[in-house]
């Protein structure tokens, strides 16, 4: 059972309490009427899947209810951070580069 | 202060042991209170304190509690017979203010889990670390017993509130039964 | 008095020693027969020191079997153990703690232990090598089904399930701590020791029921100037005083998972005779330590020699502890064969204790002249270079034959020796199991010839002899300085830099990996290297020659590794055998994946407290009771229990359904609809908010108005409705399907926070805040009159789709003038508390209106001649509302809402979608059936694609004939088309008609 930090509540808590949301940082278009089809499939059903460093969406469901974006490595299944909603994605190259680093020491 | 949690009277414990007691608490004034800052502080006018800013904590004061739930939701808490009363000066506090009230008295049920083995029952069920430095007195949270969701609140260092909706009450109930079988064992 | 005398089962009880309480003698059985043990006995000495081995019939080849360790990794004394009048199978008797009256069974054999007809499958081995049935129970095809698979599957799996419901109960208890120690052995202990002098919160496990691991076997060795046992004892009640330390006996961590999280099984109650029913029989450790220290010991490995699997012949460690912790001897006259030092002590403690050491065989060519040294102070005849290559014996081995390995590699025979038993020892394997399991890389080690764990992949270190420390105070030393370690990484507490002292207990030298050499006729003898699975050396070579180079097939081929040891006896020995028959280095074959459990885990374990009722929340209604009493039945809507119907007398389902439509209809009907989502929308943007989010225009609707709700995914499929009432300019009653309450208000919390910030509207949930009661039919405003206060009930004054506030029976109330029914309705909302009351009081007023209460069942029916939808019934999430009709419920001008782009996708309005319809079949009489296909041809030619498919069928009262809703290509062009919907027993022929088929004109709904 993952540990998640949930960066409202400033703890961590086991998964259980916490659902999945999807790709982070994928925003609604203002005015969908504008999109035509192709452009509104890519907003409905495309994301970009990353094996690696991959920025995605968390709601602490059972805790302070709040979703919050987190940076989790898709191979490993670890958290690299958590961000409140709202904030910028963070460099996930530069987290990548980091994180070797850290593993190569 | 009085305490806001009370045992009902007309209900025997669900639970009476040395090691551990769980008790059905006397009905409560709950409103689900969400806003911005502002109406955030201005609720401050009907409760007499400050909503709790700091995360997993609370605030008592008056016969009336705060506890935070998020970052824009509280559960307030007021003696039953003061409901309306209540409703209409926390609806008073914040008018004209972005905000929600919203009664909930009859959404939760809370009993009260006492004892020096209460931590440890609650673990049973509860995968968070009730331990007093990771959990101290005076921490409220939401979080699951079992498949359940339930708001903790550590009252003391031997009690807690455990308050659910009130049709898992029986479920959560039924699994904290089974672990303290043991306990009545010499 | 001889200590034999007074026992007069334990044929091999030893006069002395061992850490059993000769003050009480317990009465046991095995397989019927009655004998005596102590308390501190396991089974397995119990029965060593009664003379018995034979414990099992081995799994292919029904060889006869006998204990061969004394821990967990045993693979052959697995038993039945009675407990509540049913047997739980397959624990193994090197567990099993004795109790008075205990009853065992063994395993795998008919009709008995000594006689066993599946024996004659050892005769026929040479039938049944390696990939035996992956060669013959290919074909003929047909043989799959009736000959192959019954009888594999009685021949498959070990023991016989319980046949009774388990009457124990289980725990669970979720634990935190800084440092979890895993094994009680010199190097866990010290761990422990030194970790909670820091202060630090430790836990510390061990699977066995007495806790200090090897040293509990040791003689000789002291600790801090203690005999080993006793230091033990001293060690154990300083960590029992200290209240920052948990010490768990008969613990196994069985799993490490991501970020130490690991899971332990206690034993609670299976070694007690008359446990308190009050206690768990085990309990589930869901332990979330900051740090780990694994000291999980090693493994002594058996050798690979002809004839290894006799009774009567066990691991050398094993026939030590045997020796001195229970005071039993494997046997009177015992044969020694080793590659290592270790094995040489349990000679040397056997002939200290009187029983006959007939030969140490050591396979080196010049075993340590201190061992020999020794030797030869007791007398023993030591056999340097000399292996055994053989063993007979039927049902206990009573001779060896010995061999001499030669300078060029062969070996010429060195005569037999009689013997009782044979004590081996190949050297030792590192425990890396968990280590393994916590993800990290393994790492050969060319000088120990060992895996041993590598970098940490999680916060944990391994300490002494799994990680190759040798010898007892380097292993003290490592787990002292573990502990510190770990300590201080997980609370920052500063070591002390303490150490303990000891002497004896020297490193073990020696080892030998793979099968032995022998002169024997390889194509004929049976060595096994994974007893479990009745695995040979030549299976693995077998398996080789056949192509599989990947010890991943290998095991998969042979099933070596693969019993409930997880091949910790085994994996070494077969790797080596394999690097042999590849001719590549043993690192390069590599080693196969640890898989959690450690150890068997019974189900009881981890189903815990969650059980029957238990399993998941079961939520009732404020009727509940009141149901239970009118004997209603109950069906489950998600975690729910609705009143599905209310039989009166003898009536059946369908009769009582029938009454229900009809009273309803006639005069007026009483349905608990609490479990109805319900959330409060509040703020200024509230209608906004909904304006986005539902289908439906809302900014229009006047406080104390209704409006039917439509709920579309960004795709444009339907995926809840609901009814919103508008209770003040801010503040929205919002309703959910059953099943999806919680979805929908997770959906709107992700909208509202994430796309909407700006708008100023917070929803919380009323489900649970309001019992709601429906009252429907021609009387509803009869029945409900007499408890409203403050609301007009007229028609005009509150039409259909009005909400209000007010009173009732003196509770305040939210009244909703709504309908599912057709008919004229209301839905009365009180505070929950009150549901139960207030459902009473407008059960007397609808028995006086001569009315009744209704079910989930009668509800659908009445829906369904209304044509209304239900979410998940009509809907699968690839409904548009133009193909569920409600096409009317859509804010066309609306500037946006969830899913309103996708409806000009192309394939949504694309011609040929199914549309939803009413089906009346020709025959009055006749049922459809839920999730029939529909076509148009009655007898359509294989492959034809369906039109369609029924999606709801019921019995209409109201119209004296079965109907049924439908989702069917272009339906709505084909009302009044006859189609079929093709069954087993023929066609049956529909007409297609519009979804509402009662009171189209809706004037009922109005009165």
């Amino acid at each position: 059972m993952l540990l998640i930090s949930c960066p409202y509540c400033g703890v961590e808590r086991p998964e259980t309490e916490f659902r999945y949301g999807g790709e982070a940082h994928i925003a609604r278009p203002a005015d969908p009427s504008q999109l035509n089809d192709e452009e509104w499939a890519q907003f409905l059903y495309m994301r970009t899947n990353t094996r690696g460093l991959y920025a995605e969406r968390w709601r602490h469901a059972h805790g302070c209810g709040r979703f919050f974006n987190a940076v989790r490595d898709t191979v490993s299944d670890k958290f690299v951070c958590t961000y409140k909603a709202g904030e910028p994605k963070p460099d996930l190259d530069a987290l990548a580069r980091a994180s070797q680093e850290k593993d190569a020491r | 202060m009085a305490e806001i949690y009370t045992p009902a009277a007309s209900l025997a414990p669900v639970l009476r042991q040395d090691a551990v007691s769980i008790q059905k608490t006397a009905p409560l004034a709950r409103l689900s209170f969400r806003g911005r800052a502002e109406a955030q502080a201005a609720v401050a006018g009907a409760l007499g304190f400050a909503l709790p800013q700091a995360p997993l904590s609370a605030a008592t004061g008056a016969g009336k509690v705060a506890l935070w739930l998020g970052p824009d939701e509280w559960l307030l808490l007021a003696p039953e017979a003061e409901l309306e009363a209540f409703e209409a000066a926390v609806n008073a506090a914040v008018a004209g203010l972005a905000a929600s009230v919203t009664d909930i008295s009859h959404r939760q049920d809370a009993v009260l889990v006492s004892g020096p083995r209460a931590a440890w029952l609650l673990n049973a069920g509860v995968p968070i670390d009730l331990a007093l430095p990771a959990f101290p007195v005076g921490m409220v949270t939401r979080t699951l017993c079992h498949k359940a969701e339930v708001i903790l609140w550590r009252k003391a260092e031997d009690q807690f509130v455990l308050e659910c909706w009130r049709s898992f009450q029986p479920y959560v109930l039924e699994h904290l039964l089974d672990a303290a079988r043991e306990l009545s064992t010499a | 008095m001889s200590a034999h005398s007074q026992n007069s089962t334990q044929s091999t009880r030893l006069a002395h020693g061992g850490r059993i309480d000769r003050s009480r003698t317990l009465q046991f059985s095995f397989d019927g027969k009655v004998m005596q043990a102590h308390p501190g006995d396991t089974l397995a000495s119990a029965l060593i020191a009664n003379g018995v081995h034979l414990v099992g019939r081995s799994f292919k080849y029904h060889r006869p079997r006998g204990i061969l360790t004394a821990g967990s990794e045993e693979p052959n004394a697995l038993v039945g153990v009675y407990r509540h009048g049913d047997q739980t199978p397959n624990l193994r008797a090197t567990q099993v703690e004795v109790y008075e009256g205990l009853m065992a069974i063994s395993q795998n054999r008919y009709p008995s232990l000594d006689f066993d007809v599946g024996a004659i499958n050892d005769v026929l081995s040479p039938l049944f090598p390696a990939g035996f049935y992956y060669k013959t129970f290919m074909w003929p095809k047909a043989f799959w089904d009736k000959v192959y698979e019954p009888v594999i599957r009685a021949a498959a799996g070990l023991g016989k399930p319980p046949k009774l419901a388990d009457p124990d109960h289980y725990a669970n208890l979720y634990a935190h701590c800084d440092v979890l120690v895993i094994g009680s052995g010199p190097a866990g202990l010290a761990a422990a020791l030194s970790a909670s002098e820091t202060g630090a919160r430790v836990i510390l496990c061990d699977e066995q029921a007495e806790m200090g691991g090897s040293l509990l076997s040791e003689t000789g060795s002291t600790i801090e100037g203690l005999p080993a046992a006793d230091w033990v004892a001293a060690t154990l009640a300083t960590l029992a005083q200290r209240d920052n330390v948990t010490l768990l006996p008969r613990t196994t961590a069985f799993g490490y998972f991501v970020q130490n999280f690991i899971a332990l099984a206690e034993r609670v109650t299976d070694h007690l005779a008359q446990p308190d029913a009050n206690l768990p029989r085990e309990r589930m450790w869901q332990v979330r330590a900051r740090q780990v220290v694994i000291a999980a010991g090693a493994h002594e490995r058996p050798m690979v020699f002809p004839e290894n699997d006799r009774p009567g012949i066990l691991l050398a460690s094993a026939g030590r502890t045997y020796l001195n912790r229970y005071g039993a001897a494997a046997g009177r006259r015992v044969l020694v064969t080793t590659a290592c030092d270790s094995a040489w002590a349990a000679a040397f403690d056997l002939a200290d204790a009187g029983v006959e050491v007939v030969a140490i065989a050591d396979m080196r060519a010049t075993p340590p002249e201190p061992l020999r040294e020794a030797a030869a102070r007791r007398g023993i005849r030591v056999e340097a270079a000399c292996v055994v290559t053989g063993t007979s014996g039927r049902l206990r081995v009573s001779k060896a034959m010995l061999g001499r390995l030669r300078n060029d590699g062969s070996v010429v025979s060195a005569g037999d020796v009689t013997c009782d038993a044979i004590l081996m020892s190949s050297g030792w394997t590192p425990s890396v199991s968990l280590y393994s399991q916590s993800r990290g890389k393994v790492v050969w080690n060319a000088e120990h010839e060992a895996f041993l764990p590598g970098a940490s992949v999680q916060r944990e270190r391994s300490a002494g002899s799994c990680r190759g420390v040798n010898g007892l105070a380097a292993v003290l030393e490592d787990g002292y300085a573990a502990g510190e370690q770990a300590a201080e990484a997980a609370t920052g507490a500063a070591r002390k830099g303490g150490r303990l002292t000891a002497t004896g207990g020297e490193a073990s030298t020696g080892g030998y990996l793979g099968a032995l050499p022998h002169d024997r006729n390889a194509g004929r003898v049976k060595a096994f290297v994974d007893y479990q699975n009745d695995v040979t050396a030549k299976d693995v070579q077998l398996a080789v020659r056949e192509g599989m180079m990947s010890i991943e097939h290998i095991k998969r081929y042979t099933t070596t590794g693969m019993a409930t040891d997880q091949g910790r006896l085994s994996n070494m020995n077969a790797l080596a055998i394999a690097s042999g028959a590849l001719g590549a280095p043993l690192p390069q074959v590599g080693l196969t994946t640890f898989r959690l459990p450690y150890s068997p885990t019974t189900f009881g374990t981890f189903a815990g407290s969650s059980r029957g009722d238990a399993f998941d929340p079961v939520r009732r209604t404020p009727s509940h009771d009141w149901v239970v009493a009118k004997g209603g039945v109950f069906e489950d809507v998600g975690q729910w229990k609705r009143t599905w119907y209310f039989p009166q007398g003898s009536e059946d389902m369908h009769a009582a359904v029938a009454r229900e439509c009809r009273v309803t209809r006639q005069s007026v009907g009483q349905f608990d609809a609490s479990t109805l989502g319900k959330i409060e929308v509040v703020g200024k943007d509230a209608a906004e908010f909904l304006e986005r989010f539902y289908t439906n225009p809302w900014k229009g609707l006047k406080p104390g108005r209704c409006r039917y709700a439509v709920l579309l995914n960004e795709a444009g499929y339907i995926i809840d409705d609901g009814v919103v009432g508008r209770l003040a300019d801010d503040r929205f009653h919002v309703t959910t399907t059953t099943g999806g309450a919680a979805r929908v208000f997770a959906m709107m919390e992700d909208f509202l926070q994430t796309e909407w910030p700006d708008l100023d509207v917070w929803i919380t949930s009323t489900t649970e805040q309001y019992a709601v009661i429906a009252v429907q039919g021609p009387k509803a405003r009869e029945v409900i009159a007499p408890f409203v206060e403050g609301i007009d009930l007229s028609n005009a004054a509150f039409p259909h789709m009005s909400v209000a506030s007010g009173r009732f029976a003196g509770l305040p109330c939210r009244l909703f003038r709504v309908s599912f029914t057709g008919e004229l309705g209301f839905e009365v909302n009180v505070p929950a508390r009150h549901g139960a009351k207030v459902w009473e009081l407008i059960n007397a007023e609808v028995v006086k209106q001569g009315g009744c209460v209704y079910g989930t069942e009668t509800m659908h029916v009445l829906r369904a001649e209304k044509g209304y939808i239900i979410i998940g019934q009509e809907t699968d999430g690839t409904v548009t509302p133009d193909d569920a009709g409600l096409d009317w419920a859509i804010g066309k001008k609306k500037f946006d809402f969830v899913g309103k782009r996708s409806l000009s996708r192309p394939d949504l309005v694309a011609k040929g979608r199914k549309q939803v319809v009413g089906l009346l079949p020709v025959d009055p009489k006749q049922m459809l059936e839920e999730g029939a296909q529909i076509t148009a041809e009655a007898n359509p030619a294989k492959g034809t694609p369906a039109l369609g498919h029924v999606t709801s069928a019921y019995w209409s009262e109201a119209l004296g004939r079965t109907i049924a809703l439908a989702i069917v290509k272009d339906g709505r062009a084909r009302h009044g088309e006859v189609l079929n919907v093709p069954m087993p027993a023929g066609a049956v022929p529909v007409k297609v008609v519009d979804p509402v088929m009662y009171d189209p004109e809706g004037t009922r709904l109005n009165g």
